[in-house]
């Protein structure tokens, strides 16, 4: 399973089949992703931090 | 047995919840709460949950789904109470007062005058932190006089009508780092160190973490402090203060714990996962 980082075009290779919503890391270019397509696999930037995110 | 995990961003910790879940042959249907309507009359098939775990990132949409859900008497992991009471540093503050747990001395104020004079109160270096607020965000460390009114002048002309609220805390001095102990279902878990060259150490914020050995007085304040927020799971934060010990610095109610599992060897989304279900089935309360 595979998948292209829209930001980089490399491609980013799963172990596992990914669930919709997660969020995976581009090893080539560090953006975090979201997977928004699960058939084929599917990748846009994740949206950036806001301010009431945190634990 | 219905169990529903609500989020708005699936992260290393969710999966790891997810597959915990699954490991326990126990069915949890993963809710991305971006996508859902909620009708606050009638939440209908939501009620049909034996128990909602929340794992959203956002605070906001957090406090959305558990008032709706728990206002219509689903069981929510955190409860409200325990969630406004943690992520609030002010309630966090008259909580741990409550009951009796050793904390830093914080001067709260509305204004950016009064402000100054609640810093000075605590005497220089200070702390100040949004009331609301994660991952070290905005926390600001006042040297002196100049800089506190530099940082109470912008937080009140830049910032949210919130960011006006002056939280202020005496600064500890601790040494490099702190601690973090995980408390699931009353009983303390797991402990880390946090570690960092930055007067910030939170791992939000580039800090490493070690496992650390639980002692009686790191199980005792962190269960402590659980209870005091009425906390189901809770990462309890502690700074050593050279003289008064250790303090209960803040309550994180959706505690992140990824780099944490391997570090201390506890499995912590298991544990979580396994008292999710003993809330479920009605075992544990």
């Amino acid at each position: 399973m595979r998948a292209v980082c829209p930001e980089c075009d490399a491609v980013i290779e799963f172990d596992r089949p990914p669930l919709r919503g997660q969020i995976v890391r581009c090893a080539d270019c560090g953006v975090e992703l979201e997977v928004i397509g699960l058939d084929p696999i599917v990748l846009e930037v994740a949206p950036e931090v806001e301010e009431d995110w945190g634990e | 047995m219905r169990i529903a995990m609500t989020y708005t961003r699936l992260r290393a910790e969710e999966r790891l919840l997810l597959d915990a879940f699954e490991s326990l042959g126990v069915s949890v249907e993963p809710i991305d709460l971006r996508a859902v309507v909620f009708d606050p009359i009638d939440p209908g098939a939501w009620r049909s949950f034996d128990a909602v775990i929340d794992r959203s990132v956002s605070l906001s949409s957090t406090l959305a789904a558990v008032r709706v859900l728990q206002g219509h008497g689903v069981r929510c992991i955190n409860q409200l109470q325990a969630i406004e009471t943690c992520s609030d540093k002010l309630s966090t503050s008259i909580a741990l007062a409550r009951a009796g747990v050793p904390q830093a001395r914080v001067r709260v104020a509305v204004t950016a005058e009064a402000g100054l004079a609640a810093v000075e109160q605590l005497g220089y270096p200070a702390v100040v932190k949004p009331v609301v607020g994660s991952w070290g965000r905005l926390v600001a460390r006042l040297s002196d006089r100049d800089a506190a009114e530099a940082v109470l002048e912008h937080r009140e002309t830049l910032g949210s009508a919130q960011q006006r609220i002056v939280y202020a805390q005496e600064h500890i001095n601790k040494p490099g780092h702190d601690i973090r102990v995980f408390v699931v279902g009353g009983h303390a878990i797991a402990a880390i160190t946090r570690y960092s060259d930055h007067w910030v150490t939170n791992t939000a914020r580039g800090g490493t973490a070690e496992g650390l050995p639980l002692t009686d007085e790191l199980r005792d304040l962190a269960v402590r402090s659980a209870a005091a927020a009425g906390a189901d799971v809770v990462a309890v934060d502690l700074l050593e203060c050279p003289e008064r010990g250790l303090l209960v610095n803040e309550l994180n109610h959706s505690m992140e714990f990824r780099n944490s599992i391997a570090t201390t060897g506890v499995d912590i989304p298991r544990l979580v996962a396994e008292h999710t279900v003993s809330i479920a089935e009605g075992v544990a309360a």
